[in-house]
């Protein structure tokens, strides 16, 4: 039965396999020219570095998302359209066996495939990963959203999970081309979700009380037409906010307190040039901020620090290999009964 | 349920539902070992739906199934047993022939490598070939080699020669005879063209409605059914050891199907023979009589 | 060597119209004593036929006494069927013929004179039976 499943398969996956090693051979050549320590990486890189950065985060996005809709769904679909599940069958092999074979195989070459990939672009974006410059903007630290599926262990547990996920709805819908369309549907969803809903309760985040002062404040954030702005504390360095409210000295969250409002100064406006100057702002702002600390007003930070990436690593590739079984038992049960 | 000796597909109260349709329904029969036995019935009689239950292909809904003895795809010494080329003989278009031989020879203990290489070389057929560039009849011919090389004790085919020109169809049914002729394993077939049936099952079971109509060998079929045409008469009064199949009259004349192992003396009627075909329709006419299954035993 | 053919719109059982057909070619003298016959496998492939219905066939003959198989060897003809009777053909083929000529005079044409012989066949037939 392994002779089959690796017949049926060498297609794909010496596609999957060309497409892995041509990453990876740009990965190496573009890698080496990188500047790869130093304090302002940030400001060292080329746009054209910046834009192979965010090709990275796309690669390792569709690269299970295209497992799945390609290997994946018409895996079994195909057969079924085609009938040649007819054929298979009704060798000396039982359905079970000859569903475990292909998806054992299937998947240890996707896992080791994406695994490759996720290898080589881990190691390019290394140095870039969380890369800030004082003045001229930064990246996204490898915690969050934007890249925390793009780089070490995860994208091999997504990609498994793709690949049953595909799988399982190829045996349902029995057509290849549906099922390439509701797995890719799926996928996007899960690939949506799991940062919105999901990773940040897999491991139970910091809380930090946060007095704001001049030295902990990050910024006052205004939005459209509301009067009320925001405040945002400074963060730990590479840390996953996940909130940054304010609490009054109940600990209930609040709005900022209209005195404060009042207390501080507008940004100059184009149309007010003799505005008070930038000095006199900074000074301002602190009596506000000193006076918000002392009516009992802290930020709430909750967030996930640096130090977890592994364990979250860790625990969102657990949790789509343990997905992944359950579809896997739902294919091996439903194509015992078709 | 226990199979009777020698019944090699044995089914009670067999019923098979697909989300609200029923395809199969209280189903009883029983396929004796050592035959070609030919199924024939209309379309939506279960034919299929039979044959796929008896291959394991599908699970039944209700009833039992038993074949060679054990439950159909129960496992991998049970599939061994039992061969099936499904309608439309399914190959893989990607493999080329010599690849479904190696598929068959890896995933069948008993193959017989050299029945299969022997029978792709005798149909002339490229070992290189992709599957997908096969003519239908070559197609055929393929998924048979497969399922006789399986050296199984049963060999189940669905319309295996339905979609092939009259010449392949020959070819098909040929392969298939000297197969039989040589290792004698049961063969449990269905088609709609009776005429091969005739030549190919010498077992034939006419399924109706789920229903078995009547089974029986082919020999005793075609000696004991006739045509009467004659006068117009009542069917009941014809004699008790004469069965109506079925029945037509006009305002003078009656035309009966009977079935009947005694002569038929009547000076009245003209009596005609049936060809297997003619037996088969009069069991499947809608004016057929539907009355309990007719076993015919010799 | 004989070969079989089927007629399939005959109503005739496979394996009878092989029986007969033997039975024909040794009235006729086109087999004689010591030809053998095809062997199951010959016909089967030939014919695209159930080889059972074969082997019923040959066990038939073999029961009228007409073939004998030799194990591994083939099954061969042990007596003709033409010897004596075929003497007999030719004077009642000239009475047939005499008795056509008198029906054609009393104005039967061809599908009468077919109607009266089948039925009058098939009654002294029936007689022998009953």
């Amino acid at each position: 039965m392994i002779w089959l499943g690796w017949r049926q398969l060498r297609t794909q996956a010496a596609t999957l396999y060309a497409a892995v090693a041509v990453c990876a051979v740009v990965a190496v050549i573009t890698g080496s020219a990188l500047p790869r320590s130093g304090p302002d990486v940030f400001d060292l890189l080329t746009p054209g570095d910046r834009r192979l950065y965010f090709t990275g985060v796309i690669v390792m996005a569709l690269a299970p998302a295209l497992v799945g809709a390609f290997l994946g769904a018409p895996m079994v679909a195909r057969e079924l359209e085609s009938g040649t599940h007819g054929l298979a069958w009704n060798q000396s092999v039982t359905r079970t066996r000859w569903l475990a074979t292909k998806l054992v195989l299937s998947a240890a070459a996707v896992a080791v495939a994406v695994g490759a990939l996720s290898l080589a672009v881990t190691w390019w974006a290394a140095p870039l990963d969380g890369a800030s410059s004082s003045t001229r903007g930064s990246l996204p630290g490898r915690l969050t959203p934007v890249s925390f599926a793009m780089r070490g262990l995860a994208p091999v547990g997504y990609a498994v999970f793709a690949l049953l996920l595909g799988v399982a709805i190829g045996i349902l819908l029995r057509r290849s081309v549906p099922a390439i369309a509701v797995t890719l549907a799926v996928f996007t969803f899960v690939q949506i979700a799991m940062p919105l809903w999901v990773r940040p309760h897999l491991l139970r985040p910091t809380t930090q009380l946060v007095s704001v002062s001049a030295d902990t404040i990050a910024g006052i954030g205004f939005h459209n037409e509301d009067p009320v702005p925001t405040l945002e504390v400074q963060s730990p360095p590479g840390a996953w906010v996940l909130s940054d409210r304010t609490v009054d000295a109940a600990g209930r969250v609040v709005p900022v307190p209209s005195s404060f409002v009042e207390c501080v100064p507008r940004p100059p406006r184009p149309d007010q040039p003799d505005g008070p100057g930038v000095v006199n702002i900074r000074e301002r702002m602190d009596t506000c901020l000193s006076q918000l600390a002392a009516a009992g007003y802290r930020q709430r930070l909750v967030y996930q620090p640096a130090g977890r990436f592994w364990p979250l690593q860790w625990a969102e590739t657990g949790v789509f290999l343990a997905l992944s079984g359950l579809l896997a038992w739902f294919c091996f049960w439903r194509v015992r009964r078709l | 349920m226990s199979a009777r000796e020698g019944a090699v597909v044995a089914t009670h109260g067999l019923g098979k539902r697909y989300r609200r349709r029923w395809a199969l329904t209280d189903c009883t029969l029983e396929i004796p070992a050592g035959h070609v036995t030919g199924l024939v019935g209309p379309n939506g009689a279960g034919k299929t739906t039979l044959l796929n239950l008896a291959a394991g292909m599908l699970t039944p809904t209700t009833g039992s199934i038993e074949v060679c003895g054990g439950r159909p795809a129960s496992g991998a010494a049970q599939l061994a047993r039992v061969g099936y080329v499904a309608q439309d003989t399914p190959t893989y278009s990607g493999l080329s022939v010599a690849d479904h031989l190696r598929l068959g020879a890896r995933l069948n203990p008993r193959w017989d490598a050299g029945l299969a290489t022997r029978r792709i070389a005798a149909l002339g057929l490229d070992p290189a070939q992709k599957a997908g560039r096969l003519s239908g009849g070559q197609r055929a011919q393929l998924a048979l080699t497969m399922g006789l090389a399986k050296r199984p004790e049963l060999l189940i085919l669905d319309e295996p020669v339905a979609s092939l020109d009259p010449l392949a169809r020959r070819e098909f049914l040929q392969g298939l005879m000297e197969a039989v002729a040589e290792d004698g394993f049961s063969v449990l077939l269905s088609s709609h063209l009776v005429a091969d049936l005739e030549r190919v099952a010498d077992h034939l079971l006419v399924l109706v409605d789920s229903r078995v109509r009547v089974t029986g060998e082919v020999e005793d079929l075609l000696a004991t059914h006739h045509r009467l045409s004659g006068p117009r008469r009542d069917p009941a009064t014809l004699p008790a050891d004469q069965h109506v199949v079925s029945a037509s009259s006009t305002d003078v004349q009656s035309t009966f199907v009977v079935r009947t192992d005694q002569p038929i003396l009547d000076p009245a009627w003209t009596v005609g023979r049936l060809t297997l075909e003619d037996v088969v329709l009069a069991y499947m006419s809608p004016g057929a009589e539907p009355r309990p299954a007719l076993e015919m035993v010799r | 060597m004989i070969q079989f053919s089927l007629d399939g719109r005959s109503g005739v059982s496979p394996y009878l119209q092989l029986v007969q057909q033997v039975r024909q070619a040794l009235r006729l003298g086109l087999l004689h004593e010591g030809d053998r016959l095809p062997t199951v496998k010959e016909v089967v492939a030939d014919l695209a036929i159930n080889p059972n219905t074969v082997s019923k066939a040959y066990r038939e003959l073999e029961l009228e006494g007409l073939v004998a198989a030799r194990q591994g060897v083939g099954t061969f003809v042990t007596r003709s069927l033409a010897g004596s009777s075929l003497a007999a053909h030719e004077p009642l083929r000239r009475d047939l013929a005499r008795w056509l000529a008198k029906a054609r005079r009393a104005g039967l044409d061809e599908e009468s004179i077919e109607a009266l012989f089948t039925a009058t066949f098939r009654a002294t037939a029936e007689q022998d039976i009953a």
